[in-house]
């Protein structure tokens, strides 16, 4: 029993299932964005995960790590899923690309790889490339909008010109502009209650794909992957806010279902905020963590200058873990009645 | 124009005056950085370093006049922490470290003479004028000052070896590839 | 019914109790060789009281007790002492303890053993006799059994709990010790519940063993004691004592805590056993039950000599081919045994041997993802992630912040990390590298403090010597002038005229005696011869001092001479006159002085 510690006897369990029950959990909300969109998001995934695999591996290979164990812990495989399904689909494939490298080489491995990492390299590359590209990142597809898939494939391969038509702005982009535009003669819930933009009740189509990422969310806490605290506290944060404003001015404020469901608030409740690298620790902390990404996900949605405010809010919040931890440590046993 | 260099002129002299002001109001009494750092060198006062005692090496590192390499029973772990704590370069040991060792008296050939006793630095040695002298093994810090003074040459300096007592844990080593 | 309380984490592996328990304890026979180490419980080493090639006999008292926190030991059986010497013990590191080794000689001849009535006797002489007995805790933590039954002076001790919780895999001598010895074991509690006088005496027993259950209760009311058997949970570690303490009263104590502090005290079932047989049958703890299971082909419990080698004991229950190893406790807590030769000892309570299927080789560690499982499951609610961060950033002012002498070593965290991390390991690499610090800081301030009084006395003394030269050079010249004054005044006048500020009567009275001695040279000679004169005078009047001081010497020991000194005297004595030697001060005291 050379190199053998104790305990001698282990429950079954690895990094590469934890990360394999996760992009399981991804697999309904892929679904049904295949079926509202067209599978060009596989294109787009098959690309991310392609490039993801290739530069960790380059990168283990230059801190002098060992391949296999690495590589094949699939945490590298989440991030690149993640990219794949915050980014447009119709985004170049240099974009993708680039992105997914930024996120793997330096929001990872430069900050010393798996579990390392203070920030949440999806969201990284998110912010990155919407800072520096903000036109192509939100050219989303309109939907109902019939365009062969080997067209969407072109448009991605750079093969052919970018299309208006094909490319639009997301409901929640949609409905920010519009009330700009409109300053006030029209209400939300007019603009709502046009179907063909915002289907029934937050983005036609996406509604559907968000309500996949909640059935993945509920998935992953039924395993015991991730814990209730943060999904629910961000998603607390995100409806109390919208809902105060709404209850406040129904005119100027969309309803906080509409909030919940359409870009990246759903996904991010399930899957951003529960990554256990750059996410809080104790119970407490994501509490604290969830709730205030989500009040800041709507206010840089509502008052920012972004469509969608998930990625800067998840960034924020990142920066705050360690103060958090620090502050909210539970006591032990023991030690509960002292102050 | 003149109206702004006047105004950073202005708040210059009001910066000043109020840093001029804390600095003799707040003043830290006595050198605590002094303290600091023989609190980091081992108290083995054994003069390696070339002076008579820790709290002289101390002072003399403060003052920037020796370095922090000099002290061989503080070992590399002690010129690390003092590079910390004063910001100066990590250097290798002047001298060899030598693995720690406690005193013993051979009983057999002592004689009494008693210059031990007084060469010692902390009095761990116990003993009288032709009464036999004998190390306390737990106040021996391994100066070896006590073993140029004996006439007879009876004083050795066994290495301490690891036993159940003074046993530690090692660091968990597991093994990812071989090397080599 | 007592409602129990509840105790975060923990973790349920596989019990694999069942192979060990279908058949009797049974007793090992003698081996060829015992090596009994000296050191077998917490605290002081004892001193060995036999030497080679010593007879012993079953029980004899070979080790005594070195202080109150420590514990006897004893030989497990007639035979022959063949050495005292450093011998490989039972302990990872593979390192050697000072062990007696005896050869028995095949008659297992006891000691006399005279059987106690403990309830005449006070709680101090128990305490004693369990302390001479070598009883100690044999849950694992040896702690020595008669410095836990104390109660403490401010708090009243609520509850006794008794621990046969035995919740570690595999380890199945306690359930054993309780089907088939329960009334000796509650006899046993019954010693301890009149030591320490609890309201209330709780026995926890893991509810995977309903005999062991059935069998107490039992043997509880043919006693008719109002001790309450109850059934805990299964689950991993509910047999720690803080943890069974918790299910059973609600009470949590924290590691800076004592338990009597907070009125509750907590033993093994298989400690009261040897209290009751050392106690009421004076027999003291030579041999423990061992359950030897694993890769072997007939797992089941032994009554075990301490001291017994681990190759013959193993031999007892033919180990398999595959066998790569043994371990002594169980697979979460437990060690490699060092040795083939390695000794039982008091803290044996199991001895599994492992085999690649058993215990397959562990996955590589892989870098900690802060998943928080391990927080999930630690007993104690501790943060096992950040100990392990801080413990390999090697900042173990941190670790301590985060409470790591909380830490119970369990194993429950390392056994759910999905990097294969071994947490435990990191922690107490922490904890000794933490001791050895103090250690040191403790040496180094001891060794600053000792050169600081050094110094200090040096200086003293230099002040001192300095101060006492002074006043001599200042007497001196205080005489000389008085002189001088003398020789010009008549010589009459000079025996009252000195003005000597010596401290010393005997001093001033010969310099007064000797002062018209020294004046006569001064009047009569030249100044400079004046000086000279002056120091031999001087010389001389030291040489008198002395003198007198050593007539005025009484030796303190020459009155009340009994015959046996007075024979040595004058044999002394007499020696002396053969050699031409001056006789003793003693003989010359007798003598009026001349």
């Amino acid at each position: 029993m050379d190199f053998s510690t104790p305990p001698y006897l282990l429950k079954n369990a690895s990094v590469q299932r934890v990360m394999l029950q996760v992009l399981a959990a991804l697999l309904p909300g892929i679904a049904a964005y295949v079926w509202i969109f067209g599978p060009i998001i596989l294109v787009q995934l098959a690309l991310t995960t392609a490039t993801a695999l290739a530069a960790e591996a380059a990168m283990l290979k230059l801190r002098e790590k060992p391949l296999a164990m690495f590589v094949s812990d699939g945490s590298a495989i989440v991030t690149a899923w993640l990219i794949a399904l915050t980014f447009p689909p119709l985004s170049p494939w240099w974009l993708v690309v680039a992105g997914t490298l930024f996120a793997v080489v330096i929001a990872k491995h430069l900050y010393g790889g798996l579990g390392q990492n203070p920030f949440n390299p999806a969201m990284v590359a998110f912010a990155v490339c919407i800072v520096s590209f903000p036109a192509l990142m939100s050219q989303w597809p309109s939907v109902g909008l019939q365009v062969s898939f080997a067209d969407q494939a072109r448009v991605v391969f750079g093969m052919m010109p970018r299309l208006d038509a094909i490319s639009g702005a997301t409901p929640l982009d949609t409905l920010k502009t519009a009330l700009k535009l409109e300053e006030g003669t029209v209400s939300v819930t007019q603009l709502l209650a046009d179907q063909t933009v915002y289907g029934f009740f937050a983005g036609r189509g996406w509604e559907w794909v968000t309500g996949g990422y909640l059935l993945g969310g509920i998935f992953l806490l039924w395993r015991g992957i991730i814990s209730w605290h943060a999904p629910l506290s961000f998603i607390a944060g995100l409806t109390l806010l919208s809902g105060a404003l709404w209850a406040w001015h129904p005119a100027q404020f969309a309803n906080p279902f509409f909030h919940l469901f359409s870009g990246g608030a759903m996904l991010g409740a399930w899957f951003i905020v529960t990554d256990p690298v750059s996410g809080c620790t104790t119970t407490k902390g994501k509490l604290i963590f969830g709730f205030v990404a989500g009040a800041l996900a709507y206010l840089i949605r509502v008052f920012g200058g972004y469509p969608d405010g998930v990625a800067f809010a998840v960034l924020l919040m990142n920066i705050c873990v360690p103060l958090i931890d620090h502050y909210t440590q539970p006591a032990i046993f023991g030690m509960k009645d002292k102050p | 124009m003149i109206s702004a260099i006047a105004i950073m002129a202005l708040g210059a002299v009001v910066l000043g005056a109020l840093l001029g002001y804390a600095s003799i109001k707040f003043r830290v009494e006595g050198d605590p950085l002094v303290e600091k750092i023989e609190a980091i060198l081992p108290q083995t006062q054994c003069g390696q370093c070339g002076y008579p005692g820790c709290r002289p090496y101390a002072e003399a590192i403060n003052k920037g006049e020796a370095d922090i390499n000099l002290c061989p029973p503080g070992g590399m772990e002690g010129v690390q922490r003092l590079a910390d704590l004063l910001g100066r370069e990590v250097k290798p040991l002047e001298a060899e470290e030598k693995p720690k060792a406690v005193a013993f008296i051979d009983e057999q050939t002592c004689i009494g003479c008693t210059l031990c006793i007084q060469a010692c630095p902390v009095d761990a040695i116990v003993g009288a004028a032709k009464q036999m002298h004998t190390i306390i093994a737990d106040l021996c810090t391994g100066c070896e000052l006590c073993v140029p003074p004996c006439p007879v040459e009876c004083i050795s300096m066994p290495q301490i070896t690891e036993n159940l007592d003074n046993w530690k844990w090692k660091y968990p080593v597991i093994e990812l590839k071989k090397v080599a | 019914m007592l409602s129990l309380f509840k105790f975060k984490g923990g973790v349920k592996p596989q019990t694999n109790k069942t192979q060990s328990v279908s058949e009797p304890i049974a007793v090992a026979p003698l081996p060829s060789r015992l090596f009994v180490p000296l050191h077998q419980s917490i605290g002081g080493t004892p001193q060995p009281l036999v030497q080679a090639g010593d007879r012993v006999l079953k029980g004899q008292l070979i080790g005594a007790a070195d202080g109150w926190i420590s514990s006897a030991v004893h030989a497990p059986t007639s035979g022959t002492v063949r050495t005292i010497a450093e011998h490989v013990a039972a302990h990872p590191s593979g390192l050697t303890t000072l062990s007696v080794e005896i050869e028995p000689d095949g008659k297992d001849e006891w000691i006399e053993r005279t059987p106690i009535d403990y309830a005449t006797l006070p709680p101090e002489r128990v305490r004693e006799l369990l302390r001479e007995a070598g009883v100690v805790g044999l849950g694992g933590a040896v702690f020595p059994t008669h410095g836990k039954l104390t109660a403490s002076k401010t708090v009243p001790m609520d509850e006794l709990v008794i621990n046969g919780a035995e919740c570690e895999p595999f380890i199945t001598c306690d359930d054993l010790l309780m089907r088939e010895r329960a009334e000796e074991v509650i006899r046993g509690v019954g010693i301890f519940r009149d030591l320490l006088q609890p309201k209330r005496v709780l026995i926890g027993i893991e509810d995977n063993k309903p005999e062991a259950v059935a069998a107490l209760q039992a043997a509880v009311a043919k006693l008719g004691e109002k001790f309450e058997v109850i059934a805990v949970p299964t689950r991993y570690p509910a047999g720690g004592a803080k943890q069974l303490i918790r299910v059973l009263t609600g009470k949590e104590v924290p590691s800076t805590k004592r338990s009597t502090d907070l009125g509750v005290q907590c033993f093994n079932v298989a400690t009261a056993y040897t209290a009751w047989r050392a106690v009421t049958h004076g027999e003291p703890v030579i041999s423990r039950i061992v359950t030897l299971t694993g890769n072997v082909e007939r797992p089941r419990n032994w009554e075990a000599l301490i001291g017994t080698p681990l190759s013959e004991f193993v031999a007892l229950g033919q180990p398999k081919a595959d066998t790569n190893g043994y371990l002594m406790g169980g697979p979460m807590m437990g060690f490699e045994m060092p040795a083939m030769d390695a000794p039982l000892v008091k803290a044996t309570n199991c001895i599994i041997a492992g085999s690649p299927t058993l215990f397959p080789p562990k996955a590589p560690e892989m870098p900690c993802i802060r998943c928080g499982e391990c927080a999930k499951v630690c007993p104690h609610e501790l943060q096992p992630f950040e100990m392990y961060w801080f413990s390999r950033a090697h900042n173990f002012g941190k670790t301590q912040e985060y409470h790591i002498f909380d830490c119970i070593e369990c194993g429950c965290c390392s056994f759910v990390c999905p990097s294969r991390i071994p947490l435990v390991q990191y922690f107490r690499f922490a904890k000794s590298e933490i001791w050895a610090r103090e250690k040191e800081k403790n040496a180094a301030d001891q060794a600053k403090a000792r050169f600081e009084w050094k110094t200090e006395r040096e200086e003293r003394e230099k002040a001192e010597k300095a101060e006492k030269l002074a006043r001599a050079a200042a007497a001196q010249a205080a005489k000389k002038a008085a002189e001088a004054a003398a020789a010009a005044a008549t010589p009459a006048a000079a025996s009252d005229a000195t003005p000597e500020p010596a401290t010393e009567t005997a001093v001033a009275v010969t310099a007064q005696a000797l002062l018209p001695a020294a004046t006569e040279p001064a009047t009569t000679t030249d100044a400079p011869v004046d000086a000279e004169a002056a120091k031999k005078a001087a010389i001389a009047a030291a040489m008198e001092r002395a003198r007198a001081q050593r007539a005025a010497i009484q030796p303190k020991n020459t009155e009340n001479l009994t015959l046996l000194q007075q024979k040595d005297i004058a044999a002394v004595d007499a020696l002396r006159q053969q050699a031409g030697i001056e006789p003793s001060p003693a003989a010359e005291a007798e003598e009026p002085k001349s």
